[in-house]
């Protein structure tokens, strides 16, 4: 409660458009890389494979938001709506990356590959569902929907959180160790709402008791 | 419990520089090869070798390339791995197991299964399963050489091939989530083995095989999948059934055991029908379609005759 009692001067806080800044750091360095080819023997896979983590990267940093708050009284709420679009910018990339320099725009074989594998049909659906997030972070879709309305819109995150962790899980051979440390890391920040859920509900039949 | 004090090393125990040196020249002597100094890389010697009319005229992979791209999960999954790790495996000395239905089985020295062979500089194309292709200008001998001089029994139908085990030297064989089930093994029917495209490479760019390349010996099979060219081979068993494979053990709806190069069967998770040369094109390069039997159909596709290739992939 000392909190509350805080002075009236506002503590320094680092802008929002620092963080947009910082964010593109690791696109416009991989760029930089493949374009003077140091990205390695097969730049494009590194390139595809690079922005697609980071799109996680930023996804699972917004994710981590609500229980930071929650259990160790750090408030980041104000760059969670930079950090999704982050997360969105970069699945654009990454989605771009592999329709232009991996499949050459040859729309026969993109469209085999989504109907067909299922690692990119995962990976295209959970783009498609960032789009009306992406879409409505902004004060007037807020408006416009009622806070409520967009709240449950926005659930949706955890559908794509769910969907990347599969389109890492499922595009490497075998079971590696660096997609199933990122799936659990989402396991954990989905599994900690679950539970928060699961609670909420059952403390009020206790009370009624 | 009992703690050893390490024992003193005498000052003769400690090889000199020269001796050292030295071993490298197993190579030459009494195989019979012309050993050119000790140029290049301080893991790759030198190789003499004889030009093959199987090779392709298509423009070889850097050696940079060749050498820093590898599938070797026994040194970690990245493609980079390889390169950083594989110097802590001990190839010197180095036995090969021959067993199984053969007449002259025994753990030969590796000098003494290359010594009667002579080298070849085959320059193939290698396609992975993964949709990346390189050309590889291999040293090497034909695996019918080597299976001709053991004399395998009426009985034997496969050639079964097992890569080193050696967790300690190998940091992918170690760790409670093996990306695979160690060792890794792989093998081939009688007639692919001794199909004069099948080859036992012991260098690349007329040097040693470096370690992440499979050293000391490998095998290279170019018109399958790579994964089917096992690396660092200690152990060939002459065997009456089909062997089982890694790969194929670990996702045996994804990797058969003849993993032949088809444009036409598809990964499950991915197309086969093009593929990404490595080094050409940079971030912009073009896929290039993937031909029937990496482009070796020629002389390998009468092998398989008659055999639903959709089945037995």
């Amino acid at each position: 409660m000392a909190n509350k009692a805080a002075p009236i001067a506002k503590p320094f806080q680092v802008p929002k458009i620092a963080l947009y800044v910082i964010g593109f750091i690791p696109a416009v360095w991989l760029f930089y890389q493949g374009v003077n080819d140091r990205l390695g023997a097969d730049p494009m896979r590194y390139l595809e494979q690079a922005l697609g983590l980071w799109a996680l990267r930023f996804l699972i940093a917004t994710l981590m938001v609500t229980p930071l708050r929650q259990l160790f009284n750090v408030n980041l709420l104000r760059y969670r709506r930079a950090l999704g679009l982050l997360t969105f910018y970069y699945a654009v990339l990454h989605l771009t990356t592999y329709l232009v320099l991996d499949q050459g725009l040859d729309w026969a074989a993109i469209g085999g590959d989504i109907v067909k594998r299922p690692y990119i049909t995962i990976g295209m659906a959970t783009f498609v569902i960032l789009i009306p997030l992406a879409v409505t972070s902004n004060n007037a879709s807020i408006r416009r929907l009622g806070g409520q309305a967009w709240a449950r819109l926005h659930k949706l995150v955890y559908v794509a959180a769910i969907g990347a962790a599969l389109h890492f899980l499922l595009v490497v051979k075998s079971w590696p160790m660096e997609p199933i440390v990122y799936a659990a890391i989402v396991a954990v920040l989905l599994g900690y709402r679950l539970a928060r859920a699961l609670n909420r509900r059952a403390v009020p039949k206790r009370q009624a008791a | 419990m009992l703690i050893r004090r390490p024992s003193d090393i005498l000052p003769s125990e400690i090889t000199s520089r020269d001796i050292y040196l030295n071993r490298r020249q197993w190579m030459t002597g009494a195989a019979g090869l012309a050993f050119a100094g000790l140029a290049g890389s301080a893991d790759a010697a030198p190789l003499s070798t004889v030009k093959s009319p199987f090779s392709t005229d298509e423009k070889p992979t850097s050696r940079e390339d060749v050498t820093h791209y590898n599938n070797y999960y026994e040194f970690g999954v990245d493609k980079s791995a390889p390169a950083a790790n594989a110097h802590t495996l001990k190839t010197k000395p180095w036995t090969v197991k021959i067993d199984g239905l053969v007449d002259k089985p025994a753990d030969y020295a590796l000098e003494d299964l290359i010594k009667p062979a002579t080298l070849e500089e085959r320059i193939y194309r290698m396609r992975c399963v993964e949709g990346w292709s390189m050309v590889i200008p291999w040293v090497g001998f034909p695996l019918a050489d080597l299976i001709k001089r053991v004399e395998p029994k009426s009985g034997a139908k496969y050639v079964a091939f097992e890569t080193v085990y050696r967790p300690a030297e190998m940091v992918g064989q170690r760790g409670i989530l093996p990306v695979l089930d160690w060792p890794y093994v792989e093998g081939l029917r009688m007639d692919e083995a001794t199909h004069p495209l099948a080859l036992l490479a012991v260098g690349l760019y007329g040097e040693t095989l470096e370690n992440q390349n499979g050293a000391p010996i490998r095998l290279v099979v170019p018109w399958k999948y790579g994964f089917k060219g096992i690396k660092s081979i200690t152990r060939l068993s002459f065997v009456e059934k089909e062997p089982p494979t890694s790969w194929n053990r670990q996702a045996s709806n994804e990797y058969g055991f003849y993993a032949n190069v088809n444009p036409a069967v598809d990964h499950p998770r991915w197309s086969q029908a093009t593929e990404r040369r490595i080094g050409e094109g940079g971030l912009f390069a073009k896929r290039r379609p993937t031909l029937l039997f990496n482009g070796y159909a020629d002389q390998v596709a009468s092998l398989y005759s008659g055999m639903d290739l959709r089945k037995f992939y």
